[in-house]
């Protein structure tokens, strides 16, 4: 057990250091830093002073090190277009990220397992069939077009809830939360759909190719033999043996949910980390994009490691076969 | 062209035949390509060409008279009176062509990543897998984000425009190549292992001939399954970046710049130059979806 | 009348529709199964056996249907019945053992909760009297230290205890039939004829009759006391096991017995049976085993042969013995076409 967390901490860490690799060369190569630090008229002089202060004429390991050991300190520098430390800017807009997509993957997970399951345990009904349909154009359409759509519909044609922003939020500290005042929740609404609908027909569909699999499983057609009831096999049975290689899926969606939520930003105006890294490519805004690179891959490497700990706590399996293999 | 034949005759083509939804999604798919293609004889007016244009047929809603010429805008017009029907057509061009371009790249370089892994062994394999592993770990559109904005970083200013078109056809390719691998790299390793493999290379049979003869012809199936769901995906990534306005310039309007220029229209009421584009990436994105689930199915290879 | 028999299927057909026309799986089985008694129930792959089992406890994989035939159950009709009536009889009036223990207990659930829910889905008891019960019943199926071991997890247990746990999970509502379907095929060879051993006692013990599927004729010889040979979803030959054995009167069954000189010398010939069964649409017409049969004749090519009554309670299939009955009783007993046939 212990040898394996340590393998995939390795494992993770390696992950990271490559990451911050491509990040330091972005920010090292792309373009002279100094051009976009300082104005027309400094000096030529100036300029080779704050080169020296800002260690560029240092080995290149040496100021990868340093990278590293800034980013360690959650120091990315400031941002060029804006003219702010990156880790204020990307502070200040995580709470937005995170509410938005952790209310999306919720959705995504409540309604794609639901429907998932009820595809699944009822194959030709038309309802079965609505859904699947819906699911495939859902699969097939792209995150922000369903975003446009949605804001025609629902903010230009019938004018019910507001189409960008987040609306009033309430700074509890240093997180400010749109999920206190009325207009926040309706706020939220269309970009969660937004961002919660692809996730949540992959879950759904997921789920009900897992299901339909597990239904056939042996084990089943023993419960059955065993005239165990519908219920107990459907949602004892089947759903908790689906489950184990849905957990591990959604929790990467989790991911993508914050990857994808740079597409919803964009959409709806969101004032979070996704929106501002758009900007910062457009404006080719190194250290932004430098930073939210390093973001991105420790979110993932992060819920990667949970994702593999929880698998391990649901199957019992794992507990012996896991760490055989990892030893 | 045997194995492709008896494919063809065997459940491929019943399967097809009795599947109204494969038939009707090959239609509209082939009809958008052919449209795309043809585009510039086909379409009503060159939007690209500044002399067509004429600023009082700006925000013309569909159906009404060119106040020139008199022939109808079916589709309507854009705020600088360019024929929505016209720039669909071409910007479907644009869309296509990075779609396929970039499923070309993807399909090669995955192919070929995937014979070398298989044939190798060993550390060749080790690294490229756990390459394979950590993307396939990512959304392959935020891979491609992220590439396209680090190249863009690595090329100058003033060339970023010119060769947009071919950053994002690497950036999307470099997302997708990973599926291509695993599917290669898979039946490499099963073929390597019969005798007749062995034995081609005791002989000193090529390499590269044995990879030819015997293991692609193995993998076409699964790898056009791949191909065509990675165009539909393709197709969505470009239209993706080109809304977020990091993917082709707005000089080669693309079904995604149309959209994002649409957008800017819809709360004046303008709603036919966002819709219009919309339906037509949906029917293009869709009709490509189901021809790929479709032939999974059909060929039913072992994909997952 | 005396009391009817555990086990009575008449004239089973279980059909799969298909794109290409439907397909007969089993086509006219008729058997019975007496109190206590074990049948046991050969063929090829592919012959139906496997299928007259699932169509008995009525868990037929779709499309796959029972198109014709009545099952009874101690005299009551359970082919036709209401789907939770159906899942009442399953485990407590009929239970069944599979062949492959691996795949046949949930993972992620431990023997105890997978007997307990078992038990007290049948029957109104406590969590602790169910409990009691599935440790006495792990100790009888032959589990060392049963009741430490019924909180592990199937996959702490090797394939032969696993068949154990297999046939507590059946036995725990104690039914009346228990159909064990090619139960030892998965299991190493060491451990098969325990647990061929372990099922006909535990059976004999609570007076359960078994439906014993298998392909395995040694495991018939040591167990059952009658056979049925099933070919193409047909039934080819029926009677008790040494009689069969001794003295097979259906070619096929011949065959399958290796040879045996049984009606004639040549018959020695048939060691190895020519051909491949047929595939269930490729069936000719007649007997379904005339393109292999070594004694074919023209009736064999045209009419099916339906189950003919012999001497000694046997029932075969087989124009060759219709024509010498015919001969001696004048069109005695061979029975044409659909007609029912008589209890055994």
């Amino acid at each position: 057990m212990l040898a394996y967390i340590l393998r995939r901490l390795v494992q993770a860490a390696a992950v990271m250091l490559a990451v911050a690799l491509v990040s330091f060369m972005l920010f090292r190569f792309v373009g002279d830093p100094l051009v976009n630090m300082v104005g027309q008229e400094t000096s030529l002089e100036d300029i080779a002073e704050l080169r020296d202060r800002l260690g560029l004429n240092d080995p290149i390991f040496v100021q990868f090190a340093d990278f590293v050991w800034r980013a360690l300190q959650g120091d990315f520098g400031i941002s060029y277009r804006l003219q702010l430390p990156v880790s204020e800017l990307i502070l200040s807009r995580l709470p937005a990220t995170l509410e938005l997509a952790l209310i999306s993957g919720a959705l995504a997970f409540v309604f794609g397992v639901g429907f998932g399951v009820y595809t699944a345990l009822n194959r030709r009904g038309w309802v079965s069939n609505t859904i699947m349909t819906v699911s495939l154009i859902g699969v097939s359409l792209p995150t922000f077009l369903i975003g446009v759509l949605l804001i025609w519909v629902f903010a230009v044609e019938l004018q019910w809830l507001p189409s960008f922003g987040r609306g009033d939020v309430v700074d509890l500290g240093w997180w400010s939360t749109g999920l206190l005042s009325t207009s926040g929740r309706a706020s939220l609404i269309l970009p969660a759909i937004t961002l919660g609908l692809y996730q949540m027909t992959l879950i759904m569909r997921l789920v009900r190719a897992q299901m339909l699999e597990v239904l056939r499983a042996d084990f089943i057609k023993f419960a059955k033999a065993r005239g165990l009831t519908n219920r107990a096999i459907n949602f004892g049975h089947a759903l908790k043996n689906t489950l184990v290689p849905v957990i591990t899926i959604t929790g990467l969606q989790l991911g993508s949910i914050i990857a994808f939520a740079i597409i919803t930003e964009t959409v709806f105006q969101w004032p979070g980390v996704g929106a501002l890294f758009i900007n910062s490519v457009q404006t080719v805004d190194v250290p932004v994009m430098a930073a939210y690179l390093v973001l991105i891959a420790l979110v993932f490497v992060v819920i990667n490691l949970i994702v593999d700990l929880l698998y391990y706590v649901v199957d019992p399996r794992l507990r012996v076969d896991r760490a055989a293999a990892a030893s | 062209m045997d194995r492709l034949a008896r494919i063809w005759d065997s459940d491929v083509a019943w399967s097809f035949r009795h599947s109204p939804i494969a038939i009707v999604a090959a239609v509209v798919a082939l009809g958008t390509i052919f449209a795309a293609v043809f585009a510039p004889w086909l379409a009503p007016y060159n939007p690209f060409d500044p002399a067509s244009l004429n600023l009082m047929n700006g925000f013309t809603p569909p159906g009404t008279p060119n106040a020139v010429t008199g022939q109808a805008f079916v589709l309507g017009t854009d705020h600088q009176g360019r024929d929505i029907l016209s720039t669909i057509l071409y910007g479907a061009r644009i869309s296509l062509f990075v779609g396929f371009a970039a499923v070309i790249f993807a399909m090669v370089l995955g192919i070929a990543l995937g014979l070398l892994a298989g044939w190798r062994g060993g550390w060749v394999d080790s690294l490229l897998m756990r390459i394979a592993d950590v993307q396939l770990s990512f959304p392959s559109i935020l891979i491609a984000l992220l590439i396209f904005g680090v190249a863009r970083g690595f090329i100058p200013a003033g060339m970023r425009e010119q060769v947009a078109i071919w950053v994002l056809i690497v950036s999307i390719g470099l997302s997708d190549w990973v599926q291509y691998a695993r599917v290669v790299r898979g039946a490499t390793m099963v073929e390597k292992g019969r005798e007749y493999v062995q034995a081609a290379r005791v002989i000193g049979v090529h390499p590269v001939r044995i990879v030819l003869r015997h293991i692609l012809p193995n993998v076409i199936g699964p790898v056009l399954v791949i191909a065509t769901i990675g165009l539909a995906l393709a197709i969505i990534a470009e239209a993706t970046l080109s809304f977020l306005g990091v993917g082709v310039p707005p000089t080669q309007p693309s079904l995604g710049t149309l959209i994002r220029i649409g957008q800017q229209f819809l709360f004046s009421g303008e709603w036919w130059i966002l819709v219009f584009p919309s339906v037509a990436l949906l029917a293009l994105a869709l009709s490509v979806n189901l021809l790929g689930d479709w032939l999974r199915d059909a060929l039913n290879p072992r994909l997952r | 009348m005396t009391e009817p028999p555990v086990l009575s299927v008449r004239d089973l057909i279980v059909e799969f529709p298909t794109r290409r026309g439907t397909l007969r799986a089993l086509d006219r089985i008729s058997f019975n199964i007496r109190k206590g008694e074990v049948l046991g129930m050969v063929g090829e792959s592919g012959a139906g056996k496997s299928l007259t089992g699932a169509a008995i406890i009525g868990l037929l994989e779709p499309p796959g249907r029972i198109a014709g035939g009545e099952v009874h159950l101690r005299g009551d009709r359970i082919d036709s019945l209401s789907p939770e009536a159906m899942r009442k009889v399953r485990g407590r009036r009929i239970g069944m053992v599979f062949q492959d223990p691996l795949t046949s207990l949930n993972p992620l659930y431990t023997v105890a909760q997978q007997l307990v829910e078992t038990i007290r889905t049948h029957d109104d008891v406590t969590e602790a009297a169910a409990r009691a019960r599935a440790i006495a019943l792990l100790d009888r199926v032959g589990i060392p230290a049963a009741a430490r071991r019924i909180d592990d997890y199937p996959h702490h247990f090797s394939g032969g205890m696993r068949q154990r746990v297999v046939i507590a999970l059946a036995l725990c509502a104690e039914p009346e039939l228990v159909i064990a379907d090619e139960p030892t095929t998965a299991l190493d060879v060491s451990v098969q004829a325990q647990i061929i051993d372990l099922i006909k006692e535990i059976c004999a013990e609570r007076g359960a009759s078994v439906l014993l599927i298998t392909h395995d004729m040694g495991v018939i010889a040591e167990t059952a006391d009658r056979v049925a040979v099933l070919y193409a979803g047909r039934l080819a030959e029926l009677g008790p096991v040494r009689d069969v054995i001794t003295a097979a009167e259906h070619p096929y069954t011949q065959g399958l017995m290796g040879s045996i000189p049984t009606l004639t010398l040549e018959s020695t010939r048939l060691v190895q049976i020519p051909g491949a069964m047929p595939r269930l649409n490729e069936i000719p017409t007649g007997c379904a085993f005339n393109p292999r049969c070594q004694q074919v004749f023209a009736r064999c090519r045209t009419e099916r042969p339906s189950p003919i009554e012999r001497p000694g309670g046997r029932q075969v299939a087989c124009w060759l013995l219709s024509e010498t009955t015919a001969e001696e009783a004048h069109g005695g007993t061979a029975l044409e076409g659909r007609g029912p046939l008589p209890a055994l």
